[in-house]
């Protein structure tokens, strides 16, 4: 009898645990046996007995917590046979490196656990990759249909056009050290800034490592002090410490897909809010269930009510796992 | 409408004044005609159009929107008007921006039954930012922080123009401003059209005891400096206005004093509460301030009134040029019959010492200090230093206690320079006043060092400080509050020194503060 796919893969304490293959997939807590969707702190923890993943999240993992944060590392190649389960992994368009991971039984439904991924194109990795399966887990970070990301290039004149508007003033941009630092500084690249970039000593390791990886990111500095470049990135947390007070009448901006809302552009205290993520927004979410017609949708984290809403209405059998310990990367 | 959009959402994040006025001055500079002159409308509040109802908008939604989508989605974001922008569903392909003038030209002259159809017609045609500022328009909402003066200082820089010039012609222009816009690119200057118009007013700037001593005691004439509102009350023609001394029209909210105002010219004085002869404190004057809607019992129990102190025209005559002397004989003598209107008594003094005396016990505690006006100075507009002073009582004082702290902007950007503080009540400190602090670098950063170090929680952008620092606040008058905990608000607070020596259990007790309470007030 064929297995039922809550019996192949299920949340447990330590996240989604597959007992056909005896391994957990981003576990919250150290375990025998990872795999990884991506180098973010939530998905990526250290301390397991043995890490499976792309070699690029490998990388960023050693690059964070040393080489030595497991025991064993394997690259993930092609399709692997793990104890009675076949797993792949797929580009899925978030950041550099991140993939989804597939799991086929021999009798069962395909699960295809998506990680976090995003659609629209990046230049600091590959896109996101359609991959049949019966059972779509996905994540609902902006599982609400006011989460309409513009344009990424738009945004990035926006800031450029701010910069123009006020030459005088430096403009700091609150962006996390991995993913969306690289990704802005490739927008506004790509937007005609030739300019030097400033950054915050906290990105540089992860910025280096993406031009080791041969993506472009044009002329970078270190925002050691308030003279050089216009445009400084730093941590979101750099803004509430005293690094900050360096420059001098700064134009805070922020760089998320929370922006869309202004409550919450607020709440940062930003002045210049610009709406850039590294998640799908409500449109390609829902396009992707469409898209990939599932038989039952997954939700990990996020605005699961909007989503369970969703698929209600079109017919699509879905279940919130309400894992926690995911959502934005812990600075 | 794009470009008006996005002035809306830069002036809602950006909170400095310079900033501001630079976002205003290019979008003036950039921004064709008629859609600057509609912008500059909507932003002073010139605008006259067509309210949309939340309810209306709710309806439109739901009949494109899931409700329960809907109501996930406003509890996220806490605004219906953005709520709505966000989640209309977005149209297909390229769009060609639709004019501000056309989305004015809808909300003006669309009937009530086209308009939920045409309203949604528009939002198909936009997108959110678009459809945001489309809204908030139509919901006569801005909320971007920019008073209609600011926007006139932007226009002032852009056509290279003192801002008093704008101001005195501003009550005779009418929206989109054509005529204006001309004028500051060069063209001819608009006449005054307006009956009873604004003429700018003369300010004032601060002395010290010290500055005194180079001054001429019988060059000057003193009186008091009531804590009121400066106006200029004009009746001309047979218009009557009620001006601050901005230019605003505050007519609307002194129906009385606009009784009151039967005569021909136009009269600089300050509005009062007045019962008989007992001038109420400002938080009286406030209860009449921004309401449309005047009770009559409102009117009985908090009656307005203008005490005078200069004559602009007189029956037609331009008295400005005069020197003040000649106006001030002039005022004493007019025929002013209500018994709202009086007029500004002199004080007599003939040393700085007898006026100090007399600063330091004024008859009254709406009493905020003396004026000193040259007697041969005409009436000049704009804050020229020398023919007019103001000697302020000294400030009130106490020590409070520094309970939250959040960051600055501008020059103090990343210092923790904006403060909640309070005072003891029992064994409990409630907040009673917020300030910035404004001294030197130096004890900015010490500031700021120990913020960081003695904070027990963070909300947002806000810190919970731990009770320990004392701070000297001064501050200019004190009223009665029922929105505060305290019961007590500060006028004007600010700190006016760091109290390192002194341990928080010595700081002020709120009874004290109560004691500086004017007497009580008849309730209205
Ligand atoms: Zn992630
Ligand atoms: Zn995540």
């Amino acid at each position: 009898m064929a297995r039922r796919a809550d019996q192949i893969l299920f949340p447990t304490d330590s996240g989604l645990y597959c007992p056909d293959g005896d391994f957990y997939i981003d576990p919250l807590t150290p375990v025998p046996r990872a795999l990884v969707t991506h180098g973010h702190s939530d998905h990526a923890r250290p301390g397991h007995g043995a890490v499976l993943a792309t070699r690029q999240t490998l990388e960023i993992m050693a690059i964070r917590y040393g080489e030595d944060f497991t025991a064993q590392k394997q690259v993930a190649e092609g399709p692997l046979r793990l104890g009675k389960v076949t797993v792949s992994f797929h580009p899925a368009g978030h950041i550099l490196g991140s993939a989804q991971i597939l799991i086929t039984p021999d009798d069962g439904p395909r699960i295809l656990n998506s990680g976090d991924y995003c659609r629209t194109p990046n230049p600091v990795c590959l896109p996101w990759e359609p991959v049949d399966c019966d059972v779509f887990i996905t994540e609902a970070t902006f599982g609400l249909p006011v989460f309409r990301h513009p344009d990424p290039l738009a945004e990035a004149r926006r800031l450029l056009a701010s910069m123009a508007e006020f030459p005088e003033r430096p403009h700091l941009v609150g962006v996390y050290a991995l993913g969306k630092a690289q990704r802005l500084i490739a927008l506004v690249r790509q937007a005609g800034h030739q300019e030097p970039i400033a950054l915050h000593g906290a990105l540089q390791r992860l910025c280096d490592y993406h031009i080791a990886q041969g993506i472009d990111l044009g002329p970078l500095v270190p925002a050691t002090d308030a003279k050089g470049a216009q445009l400084v990135l730093a941590p979101p947390s750099a803004f509430a410490s005293p690094w900050v007070q360096r420059f001098r009448d700064p134009v805070l901006s922020y760089a998320s897909g929370w922006m869309t809302v202004r409550a919450r552009a607020r709440q940062r205290g930003v002045e210049l809010p610009l709406v850039i993520s590294d998640h799908v927004d409500w449109p390609q979410l829902t396009a992707t269930i469409r898209e990939l017609s599932p038989q039952e949708v997954w939700i990990t984290h996020g605005a699961e009510d909007g989503l369970m809403r969703w698929c209600a209405m079109e017919g699509v059998p879905a279940r919130p796992l309400r894992l926690v310990g995911y959502g934005d990367e812990p600075e | 409408m794009k470009a008006f959009a996005n002035l809306l959402e830069r002036l809602a994040f950006t909170a400095g004044r310079n900033a501001k006025l630079t976002i205003l001055a290019h979008y003036f500079r950039d921004t064709p005609d008629p859609d600057r002159g509609w912008a500059l409308a909507a932003l002073t509040g010139t605008l006259e159009l067509r309210q949309v109802s939340p309810s209306l908008l709710r309806r439109l939604t739901g009949e494109r929107v899931d409700a329960e989508l809907l109501a996930l989605s406003y509890d996220f974001v806490g605004d219906l008007a953005e709520t709505i922008a966000l989640i209309w569903p977005e149209p297909e392909g390229a769009l060609a921006d639709v004019p501000l003038r056309e989305a004015v030209a809808l909300l003006q002259s669309t009937g009530k039954l086209a308009l939920p159809g045409a309203i949604a017609t528009v939002l198909d045609q936009m997108h959110p930012p678009e459809r945001l500022a489309f809204l908030k328009l139509a919901t006569g909402n801005l909320r971007v922080g920019v008073s209609a003066r600011l926007a006139r200082v932007a226009l002032a820089a852009l056509g290279s123009r003192p801002v008093e010039e704008i101001e005195e012609i501003w009550h005779g222009l009418v929206p989109p401003f054509q005529p204006l816009f001309d004028w500051l690119s060069g063209g001819a200057r608009p006449e005054a059209a307006a009956l009873a118009p604004f003429r700018p007013v003369m300010l004032s700037t601060p002395v010290t005891p010290e500055d005194l001593q180079a001054l001429t005691p019988e060059d000057y004439f003193a009186e008091w400096k009531w804590d009121g509102i400066r106006v200029q009350a004009v009746a001309e023609g047979g218009e009557r206005r009620l001006y601050s001394r901005t230019g605003e029209d505050i007519g609307r909210a002194f129906p009385d004093l606009l009784d009151a105002l039967d005569f021909e010219g136009s009269l600089d004085g300050e509005l009062l509460v007045r019962r008989g002869d007992q001038v109420a404190s400002f938080a009286d004057l406030q209860k009449r301030l921004g309401r449309k809607v005047i009770s009559k019992a409102m009117l009985q129990s908090h009656p307005a009134a203008l005490r005078a102190y200069d004559v602009l025209t007189w029956q037609g005559e331009d008295l400005r040029s005069l020197p003040l002397s000649d106006r001030r004989a002039r005022l004493e003598d007019l025929p002013l019959r209500s018994p709202r209107i009086d007029v500004s008594p002199l004080l007599r003094f003939t040393t700085w010492e007898e006026l100090a005396a007399l600063r330091a016990a004024p008859p009254s505690a709406v009493i905020e200090g003396v004026m000193l006006k040259r007697r041969d100075s005409p009436y000049l507009a704009g804050r020229l230093r020398g023919p007019w002073f103001k000697w302020k009582r000294d400030p009130m004082l106490v020590d409070a206690v520094l309970l939250y702290a959040q960051s600055g902007h501008g020059k103090r950007s990343g210092f923790y320079s904006d403060f909640t503080f309070g005072v003891w009540d029992g064994a409990d400190l409630v907040p009673v006043g917020k300030a910035y602090f404004g001294f030197t670098d130096q004890e900015l950063q010490e500031l700021d060092r120990f913020v960081r170090k003695n904070t027990v929680q963070r909300f947002g952008p806000v810190r919970q400080l731990a009770p320990l620092l004392v701070v000297e606040v001064a501050f200019e008058g004190l009223n009665r509050s029922s929105r505060h905990r305290s019961g007590v608000a500060m006028r004007f607070p600010r700190i006016s020194r760091i109290r390192w020596d002194k341990p928080a259990a010595e700081a002020d007790q709120l009874q004290s503060l109560i004691a500086m309470l004017p007497p009580a007030e008849v309730e209205g």
